[in-house]
């Protein structure tokens, strides 16, 4: 006699059991620490902040560790954590004309007030494979400089400003919309594309970045600047009436400088595509700043034709914890429909059979 | 929330609000679904809340458990008759009391409210019929009135309620908000501890 | 405020609220309930939020059964008809740990049933509410993708497109191809999909005595059918709606016209047919040997 399948429950308990034995790997080596991965695997726990929107490193470098490496499943054990967290208030806009910049290039300028300053960057390593780094050689201690006032660097975006040679940086009035508490109705203004493209997948925007400078939604980019330091983050009391500092955290800005436009009425000037990321990630923030300019064709009566210029396109699709669960739910059962399918394909087979066996008789 | 000053209006605010905020709310909501779900039939939502008058205690009990900041609640004169009533509401549920119609998520329609007035609160849109008020409006009693005539999504067939109290061309009223759907404005009656939905989708006659 | 630990009694760990979500996101999606049953089979938007289970897997489902979920309800989840399967057992245990309510595999016994893919075959009864969970709840989504155009075709009633869809199987293949899924308008007004239940159960969500109430959290919609509802199936008058018919019987219980799954017993083409629904199935048994 036939018996269903039973036991869902032990094999949910056993297949937990087992995924914590493979994380933890072999009793014989320590454990990762949360220090370890927050200190030396940091560029992956930015960016489980980033797509994560939740900076903590801390916990980032728990869902690291208990996510196995997976980083779309540590962003996923993140931002399941932080929708839980109550709202307490807003920071005030943070502003990145302050930074404590550790890494800053501009390629628009030679040289401009402030410098180019590489800083930690992969930029001239050469790729190969570091035997060194199998072990636990010394690592010398940096050069330091002393840290340079923030007045001494501008933006440079800010120098074009001045000049009148760039479109302004938008409009600072108005409460900016957050896609994770109300939903979205399209079209949506650039602030709620800034925080879904904050919020999106490396992979995907890095992708749709490329793809305009391929053609699919050219914006004709230079990199105005590219820093990444720490922003003070400080928050307003209202019944005190000021702002008060609660933290710094670690951001990479990208200011792009696209496509100039004019018209009769207007002289030409610069257009903006901005990319802002907690953490160290330029690569993220570049793409980002691509694909924020692209968005905004309309503004500049460009033609949308390519994905990339195409909002409903790229924030339905750039939310790496919304797509790979509708993937990979591909995997739980669906026979009750299959069942539906197989029965429609075979009447449809049964059909034509008897349709051809039909017209056989008729012609003999 | 703000710092309000040690009066006795003030006191009231603070006081006769949900005494079990989460299962409190949960009971008032699933007897309001099941109101708003078979609509005509009577929901006695318990007595949860004290809250100064005009404010029915069916009307406080639903905005405590639906109303917050995101949903402005209408009232008549919260400057004057309404103060109480309306600094309740402003602490319990953290709403703004707006006297603008087109804002209200919520209105706290007076007793006998003219409908005429009614067209000027939201009613949606054709892309977003949602976005529509919820109107509350007190009656007397809900027997004993003039017999409505019930049908639509909720009822099995027709169901017959007199509700005492009603406004003047309340009949009339309904079915032209049935006539616009889906657009339309959702009616629930308070009476006590009570409330009996009216939603767009319902079909009224007089009879 | 009551709380339910979700963590070890041993470890301090972070504490949820009753049935997970905080009570703004509750009210929230309670107020968009209220507007889906006002207008019935129109996609209310709302504010979905990041559920600790994967999108895809029932976090809108899971979204409308927590706001609506009391201390006092009894709660069956299905998936694929059966209280076994492994998303159910997970959403089914979600709740007991988060909410201590009681569960019940039986229908009958249950206030709210959440379900993927199937309806029981025990016809709902009035009080119970069944909660559907929605992958992709825009009926006209695979006939235009775009959400701005498919807003303006609910606004402007305009389903011609369903129809040409729908009539171009009839002249491919001589049937309408669509087996699960199959969209129904509801009280002459709203096209709506029925989540992907097969079309065998569409018959069961018309003038139905239970409160039914859907969820797509992904995609950020809740829509309703408040009881006794009208929720025809599209077709044409040269091609009625008709559903699946199975030629045998359960081969566990010997029920008939119910929805069966196929077995595959072996590599050589063997099969049986038993019945989707586990409940269904074990009640008939049971009651057949006393």
């Amino acid at each position: 006699m036939y018996v269903a399948v039973k036991g869902g429950e032990a094999a949910i308990a056993n297949a937990h059991r087992l995924l914590a034995d493979r994380r933890r790997g072999d009793r014989d080596v320590p454990a990762l620490t949360l220090e370890q991965i927050a200190g030396q695997l940091s560029l992956a726990v930015d960016r489980v902040m980033a797509e994560g929107s939740l900076y903590d490193p801390d916990l980032a470098a728990l869902a690291v560790r208990q996510a196995r490496g997976d980083l779309i499943e540590a962003i996923f054990l993140l931002r399941a954590y932080r929708t839980t967290l109550p709202r307490f208030g807003y920071a005030a806009p943070v502003d990145t004309g302050r930074m404590r910049i550790e890494r800053r290039v501009s390629a628009t300028y030679k040289d401009l007030p402030g410098g180019q300053l590489l800083g930690p960057t992969f930029d001239y390593t050469h790729r190969l494979l570091d035997p060194a780094l199998a072990g636990d050689a010394p690592v010398e201690a940096p050069e330091r400089r002393a840290l340079a006032a923030v007045e001494d660097c501008p933006r440079v975006i800010d120098i074009l400003d001045r000049e009148g040679l760039i479109e302004g940086d938008g409009d600072p009035a108005g409460e900016p919309g957050d896609l994770t508490r109300d939903p979205v109705s399209y079209p949506v203004g650039r602030d709620l594309r800034l925080q879904a493209l904050a919020r999106a997948d490396e992979g995907f925007t890095l992708a749709l970045g490329y793809s305009t400078q391929r053609g699919y939604g050219r914006v004709h980019p230079f990199v105005g600047e590219v820093r990444i330091g720490l922003v003070d983050v400080e928050v307003e009391i209202p019944d005190l009436g000021f702002t008060v500092r609660i933290g710094a955290v670690r951001l990479t800005e990208c200011q792009m400088v696209a496509q100039f436009k004019g018209s009769a009425e207007e002289p030409a000037r610069f257009t903006r595509g901005y990319g802002l990321v907690f953490g160290q990630s330029e690569r993220k923030a570049m793409a980002m700043s691509l694909v924020d300019r692209a968005l905004r064709a309309d503004e500049f009566g460009e033609e949308r034709r390519a994905p990339a210029q195409d909002e409903e396109f790229v924030l339905e699709h750039g939310d790496n914890v919304q797509a790979t669960g509708f993937v990979e739910h591909l995997k739980l059962p669906h026979y009750v429909d299959f069942q539906a399918e197989l029965d429609l394909v075979r009447r449809l087979r049964a059909e034509a059979g008897q349709r051809r066996a039909e017209r056989g008789e008729e012609t003999r | 929330m703000g710092a309000f000053a040690t009066t006795a209006l003030a006191t009231a605010a603070v006081a006769g609000g949900f005494a079990d905020p989460v299962f409190d709310a949960q009971a008032v909501f699933r007897l309001l679904m099941g109101a708003m779900a078979e609509p005509g039939t009577v929901a006695d939502l318990g007595a949860r809340v004290a809250a100064p008058a005009p404010l029915v205690p069916a009307a406080a009990a639903l905005l405590a458990a639906l109303a917050d900041g995101d949903t402005p609640v209408w009232m008549a004169d919260p400057a004057g008759a309404g103060e109480a009533a309306a600094r309740w509401l402003r602490f319990q549920t953290g709403a703004p009391i707006t006297e603008d119609r087109a804002a209200a998520t919520f209105a706290l329609l007076p007793e006998r409210h003219d409908p005429v007035g009614w067209a000027s609160f939201p009613r949606g849109t054709s892309d977003y019929p949602d976005r529509s008020a919820t109107l509350l409006l007190p009656v007397r009693d809900f027997a004993g009135g003039d017999g409505l005539v019930l049908a639509g999504p909720g009822i099995a067939a027709e169901r017959r309620v007199a509700p005492a109290g009603l406004p003047e061309g309340f009949a009339a009223a309904l079915a032209a908000n049935r006539a616009g759907f889906p657009l339309g404005v959702d009616i629930v009656l308070v009476c006590g501890t009570a409330v009996l939905a009216l939603p767009r989708s319902t079909r009224v006659r007089e009879g | 405020m009551r709380t339910t630990a979700m963590t070890a009694a041993a470890t301090p760990g972070p504490a949820y609220n009753f049935a997970y979500l905080d009570e703004g996101t509750k009210r929230m999606i309670r107020r968009a309930i209220l507007k889906g049953i006002a207008v019935p089979g129109y996609q209310v938007p709302f504010a979905s939020r990041e559920m600790p289970m994967p999108y895809g897997w029932g976090t809108g489902g899971v979204q409308v059964t927590a706001a609506i979920l009391g201390p006092a309800d009894v709660l069956k989840v299905i998936d694929q008809g059966a209280d076994d399967t492994t998303n159910a057992v997970s959403i089914r245990a979600f709740f007991r740990k988060t909410a201590g309510i009681a569960t019940t595999t039986r229908t009958v016994e249950a206030t709210i049933v959440q379900t993927r893919h199937r309806i029981p075959e025990t016809p709902l009864a009035a009080g119970q509410i069944i909660v559907y969970q929605v992958p992709i709840p825009e009926p006209l989504r695979f006939l235009e993708p775009r959400e701005t155009e498919t807003r303006t075709m609910h606004a402007l009633e305009e389903y011609g497109l369903m129809h040409v869809k729908l009539y171009e199987d009839i002249a491919r293949h001589g049937h309408i191809a669509t087996t699960y899924a199959y969209p129904v308008k509801v009280e002459g007004r709203y096209v709506m999909d029925p989540s992907p239940l097969p079309k065998f159960d569409n018959p069961k969500m018309h003038r139905s005595p239970a409160l039914q109430l859907f969820g797509a959290g992904r995609e950020k919609r809740i829509y309703a059918l408040p009881p006794y509802t009208d929720v025809r199936s599209l077709d044409f008058e040269d091609h009625p709606f008709t559903v699946q018919s199975f030629t045998e019987p359960c081969a566990v219980c010997g029920a008939r016209n119910v929805y069966l799954d196929e077995v595959v017993t072996d590599d050589r083409g063997g099969r049986m047919f038993v019945c989707s629904d586990t409940d269904h199935c074990g009640t008939r048994r049971a009651e057949a040997t006393p």
